[in-house]
């Protein structure tokens, strides 16, 4: 391995992740914001966010909490949220599966939705890179996007204290929530997955300790497989 | 208000589920596959959690003291189209985030 070539690779993935600066910087301030409204202090707020660094997963452990939720169900809710991260590691295994274990171990704490996704595109694109340069990328990427995530969950939690109620910061999270799902519903498989979620946690809601978006959260999982496999031996005929 | 041991339970509980998901492929188990069928589970997790969790908030908001309200329920709509369409979070949150406030200047 040229030091050389790692270097490079550590830039072109700086480069890559600025943009999402601005994807990432609004989530975190209105983690901030929601965490603050929710009765948190600026510790408990930054040791949530940096511990966990995972904005959907926080998101969902913070509503369930503010709704009295068992801290199970808290738990398993919001892991739920982020079994895709098991997904990611799945999928970036074969590319950087044989680098040392400490990186790998970093890695894997800093493996969020856009370290993934522009690895995995860069990974794909390039065959020929060395697994050093491969991590060097995955760094890269990961040095303007984690930073602005703590920095700007800071300012958030900051200002949270000082935003009246007639902002309806209520309404924040599942404004944030919908935005996240629009994208998602890419097939007929993943409609129905979130068509099934919302009728089972709205006919379930009266099932004691919210565990009527477990049952929910289930049956989503199940249809949108169920319809992936039928969509796929429909094809195959 | 959340309790405190409660925060810390979830705070630390997360941390680690969160740690071991991202680390479970990469660091343990290697170049090993995981059969289709749990894959094929494991993609429609969050599009099945997420919508169930969001559904709640918007049919009965707490602000409101659990009604419906006009201009909360036309922001989310807009919110999810222009998630859907455009496939832009931001674009969609300050489009949710500007109806739900023009409405609730409007019918007050």
């Amino acid at each position: 391995m040229a030091p050389s070539s790692t270097k490079s690779a550590y830039w072109k993935g700086v480069r890559d992740g600025t943009p999402f600066i601005l994807v990432v910087s609004p989530f975190a301030l209105l983690f901030g914001v929601v965490a603050t409204e929710a009765g948190l202090n600026v510790f408990e707020t930054m040791a949530f966010t940096i511990v966990v660094i995972a904005g959907a997963a926080q998101f969902t452990a913070l509503q369930l909490m503010s709704e009295n939720a068992p801290t199970i169900v808290v738990l398993a809710s919001a892991l739920a949220v982020n079994l895709r991260m098991a997904m990611y590691s799945a999928s970036l295994t074969p590319y950087i599966g044989a680098a040392p274990m400490w990186q790998r171990a970093i890695a894997a704490y800093f493996t969020v939705d856009q370290a993934y996704a522009l690895s995995i595109i860069e990974y794909e694109n390039k065959p020929t890179l060395t697994v050093p340069e491969r991590m060097a990328y995955f760094f890269g990427v990961i040095t303007p996007v984690c930073p602005n995530w703590y920095f700007f969950t800071l300012v958030g939690a900051m200002v949270g204290q000082s935003i009246p109620p007639a902002f309806a910061l209520d309404f924040a999270v599942p404004i944030t929530f919908l935005a996240m799902i629009g994208p998602m519903l890419r097939t007929p498989a993943h409609m129905a997955a979130a068509a099934v979620s919302v009728t089972f946690a709205i006919g379930f809601a009266w099932v004691p300790y919210n565990l009527g978006l477990m049952i929910a959260g289930i049956g989503g999982m199940i249809t949108g497989a169920q319809i992936e496999l039928w969509t796929e031996r429909r094809a195959q005929r | 208000m959340i309790d405190r041991v409660e925060l810390w339970i979830v705070i630390i509980g997360l941390g680690l589920g969160s740690f071991g998901l991202r680390f479970v492929f990469t660091g343990i188990i290697g170049d090993k596959n995981l059969p289709p069928w749990v894959l094929r589970h494991l993609r429609y997790t969050a599009v099945a959690v997420l919508p169930g969790l969001v559904a709640p908030l918007i049919v009965w908001p707490a602000a409101t003291g659990g009604h419906m309200d006009p201009a909360r329920t036309s922001a989310a709509i807009v919110t999810l189209v222009l998630g859907y369409f455009f496939k832009n979070v931001l674009l969609a949150i300050f489009g949710g985030a500007a109806t739900l406030y023009l409405g609730l200047y409007l019918i007050g």
